[in-house]
């Protein structure tokens, strides 16, 4: 009866371990990824403040390049774990900056406030988008090391845990 | 009578098994939905638009503007992003004077096609016009990967 019982237990649990993982790992779709050495393309463009970012002064820094945009739906999912990211090793010098794709900069400050994001988001456009190979799907990511150099590319949503250990090996 | 544990673990599948549907559901999306009836593939369109014989489809790009302007379909027109109320009415106006039996293609490509959210709603709007030979371009992952890189045709900027 005993023994019943902690079987009964037991493939209650892996119900809900599967049910978990198939709830949250599954809609992260991992795409492609890409590995290149070139230096990034050097870039300014304006933030959600007006201010304009360039990428250069950042050197030094681990970059997290995210192309995205509000009505991407794999970008809203991907955005809350960059959060988390920016958090956990802003101190070690990651520094995310989101490239908006949007056509305009109004629903991405709406989103910037509601998602609570917490690094720069520049407006991108079609120029910035062929100096980084063309971005014709998104979200697409580049890690970017302290030397300048690409070291990653995601095509896609990214496994979150996988884009970790990307910036971990360059922190 | 039902004992304690086999309600906790009975409590437990239902949860799992929520938590499989709104994964499901959610990962579907509105695009995944349309009939295969109103879909056109990459192959097709291309013999369609390289045929000497046979009408040729108006085309729109119903996504972004910034990934259209670094590369879309030659003779395709922007009115997206159809998720806005604006780009709707945008896409509603760019039509209105025309036959209702006109070959449209609508196609986006901003991401996987299981995630695109304009697609539908442009399908849905035209149909509700009355237009009758709409089809939809079947981008499995994006516009990117699924006509750019096969070299299919390809036009930038406005």
């Amino acid at each position: 009866m005993a023994s019943r019982r902690r079987i009964l237990i037991g493939a209650g649990l892996l119900f809900v371990a599967v049910g978990v993982y198939v709830g949250f790992r599954g809609r992260i779709v991992t795409g492609p990824t890409a590995k290149q050495h070139s230096v990034a393309p050097d870039f300014s463009l304006p933030q959600l403040n007006g201010q304009s970012l360039q990428l250069s002064t950042y050197r030094g820094k681990v970059v997290l390049l995210d192309f995205w945009a509000t009505w991407c739906t794999p970008c809203r999912e991907e955005i809350p774990h960059l959060v988390e990211l920016q958090n956990k090793y802003h101190d070690q010098g990651l520094q995310i900056i989101g490239v908006s794709m949007d056509d305009s900069p109004d629903p991405v400050r709406e989103f910037y406030q509601r998602f609570q994001m917490n690094y720069p988001v520049v407006m991108g456009n079609a120029e910035i988008g062929e100096l980084y190979g063309g971005v014709l799907g998104l979200p697409i990511a580049f890690v970017i090391g302290r030397d300048g150099r690409i070291s990653v590319k995601h095509i896609g949503a990214a496994d979150v845990s996988v884009l970790e250990q990307d910036i971990k090996a360059l922190l | 009578m039902i004992s304690k544990w086999t309600g906790k673990i009975a409590l437990a599948v239902v949860i799992s098994a929520l938590s499989a549907a709104i994964f499901l559901t959610q990962a579907l999306g509105q695009a995944t939905s349309l009939p295969s009836s109103h879909l056109i593939n990459p192959e097709e369109l291309v013999k369609v638009l390289q045929a000497t014989k046979g009408e040729k489809p108006l085309m729109f790009q119903v996504g972004s503007y910034v990934l259209y302007a670094q590369a879309h379909i030659p003779g395709s027109d922007y009115v997206g992003p159809v998720t806005s109320e604006l780009g709707l009415q945008q896409l509603r106006r760019r039509v209105e004077s025309l036959p209702r039996t006109k070959f449209i293609v609508l196609y986006c490509g901003c991401c996987p096609w299981s995630h695109c959210p304009n697609v539908k709603p442009a399908d849905d709007a035209l149909r509700a016009m009355g237009f009758t030979n709409v089809k939809v371009l079947y981008l499995a992952n994006n516009f990117g990967a699924d006509w750019v890189e096969k070299g299919y045709p390809v036009a930038k900027g406005q």
